[in-house]
């Protein structure tokens, strides 16, 4: 990636950004124009995968609405994604869960809890 | 209304003639494509857009009706490292790699020498970039011009071929035109309608929406063709 780019990139990218992982349950908050007038809509769910580089980096949101999958992708950077509130630690070992989407019931939804004494020994430097 | 459109579309064009024949700005630069990213608006849409280093260029010839049989401004861009004694005479004394000739109805006044930036383009304004596409070499007629492909199984062998060419003993040739396989890509493209996105006076870079022909590093010629138009009453 070119010097020039990752300049223009690098403006973009917010500072403030609560720390999350994959696994994790997160409630998005995003702003949605109704009516010519703002407000806030959340969105709770399992973090199922963050994906690309820099300013460019998404990731997906996913629930289970009346038994239904639901799923949204986010983009980190986006002006309209207001902030985010980690609500539980999910100790996961992929870097995509895609697997949940084939699991039916309350399985669906199941991610281990985070130890948090374990995982400062267990995992460092991860983010 | 669509007559005032009309009207105030001459307008500008008048006014952009004017700008061109009192030789304020030539609306006209060579630049360096870098690739591409992605920008947030106000709103948080993302406009994808392509990063050119659009100069600084210098006027290196001026042609004329009078001597050379049409108008033009020849611009010469990226300094060059070695320059053999032909092309170090025509430039005198300035160092150009490249150089692009850009024919013009009217000449604007310019001088020879004369350093052009990208400050002559605002975001907003609509321009055409031409540059040489990506070469793809040999290919067959399903990629060079989206034919349908043969089932890929099923005792089929037909997989990518271009099939019939053309009847038999009548006409006994196969007519010109046809479409079949050779040397795709690696031709002079041009991409008309590109926004302006964003500009940087410091780093001479010219952001606009969309896709522009050709690899990273590709040289392309950018010419504006409408001016920014003033935002009326639009929800930012």
């Amino acid at each position: 990636m070119s010097k020039i780019i990752n300049e223009i990139e690098s403006k973009q990218i917010k500072k403030d950004i609560t720390e999350f992982k994959v696994g994790d349950t997160v409630k998005v908050f995003s702003k949605i124009v109704e009516g010519g007038k703002e407000r806030l809509q959340g969105f709770e769910g399992i973090v199922i995968k963050r994906q690309g580089p820099g300013a460019r980096e998404a990731f997906v949101v996913r629930k289970i609405v009346q038994g239904i999958g639901v799923e949204k992708l986010y983009l980190l950077h986006s002006p309209r994604v207001d902030s985010i509130q980690v609500l539980k630690k999910g100790r996961v070992r992929r870097a995509k869960l895609h697997y949940l989407r084939g699991r039916v019931g309350s399985r669906a939804t199941k991610v281990a809890e985070e130890k948090v004494v374990a995982t400062e020994g267990a995992l460092p430097g991860t983010n | 209304m669509v007559k005032m459109m009309a009207d105030q579309k001459n307008l500008k064009t008048e006014e952009l003639k004017n700008e061109k024949t009192t030789g304020l700005q030539l609306d006209k630069i060579v630049g360096k494509k870098i690739g591409m990213t992605q920008l947030f608006d106000k709103i948080g849409n993302v406009i994808p857009v392509t990063v050119i280093e659009a100069g600084p260029c210098f006027v290196t010839q001026i042609k004329t009706a009078e001597k050379d049989g049409y108008n033009a401004v020849q611009l010469g861009f990226i300094d060059a490292k070695k320059l053999n004694k032909p092309k170090a005479g025509h430039l005198k004394g300035k160092k150009c790699r490249y150089l692009r000739e850009f024919r013009l109805e009217t000449l604007p006044k310019l001088a020879l020498g004369q350093e052009l930036k990208v400050d002559a383009f605002n975001p907003g304004d609509v321009v055409e970039i031409s540059g040489i596409s990506i070469g793809k070499g040999f290919a067959g007629t399903v990629k060079k011009y989206h034919h349908g492909r043969g089932p890929m199984t099923h005792g089929s062998k037909s997989h990518r071929i271009p099939g019939s060419i053309g009847a038999g003993t009548t006409p006994g040739r196969v007519l010109k035109g046809r479409k079949m396989s050779g040397r795709m890509g690696g031709v002079i493209v041009l991409e008309v309608n590109l926004g302006v996105v964003q500009i940087d006076l410091e780093k001479n870079l010219l952001l606009v929406k969309g896709s522009v022909p050709g690899k990273a590093g590709n040289i392309v010629t950018i010419n504006r063709v409408a001016v920014a138009k003033p935002i009326v009453g639009k929800d930012e």
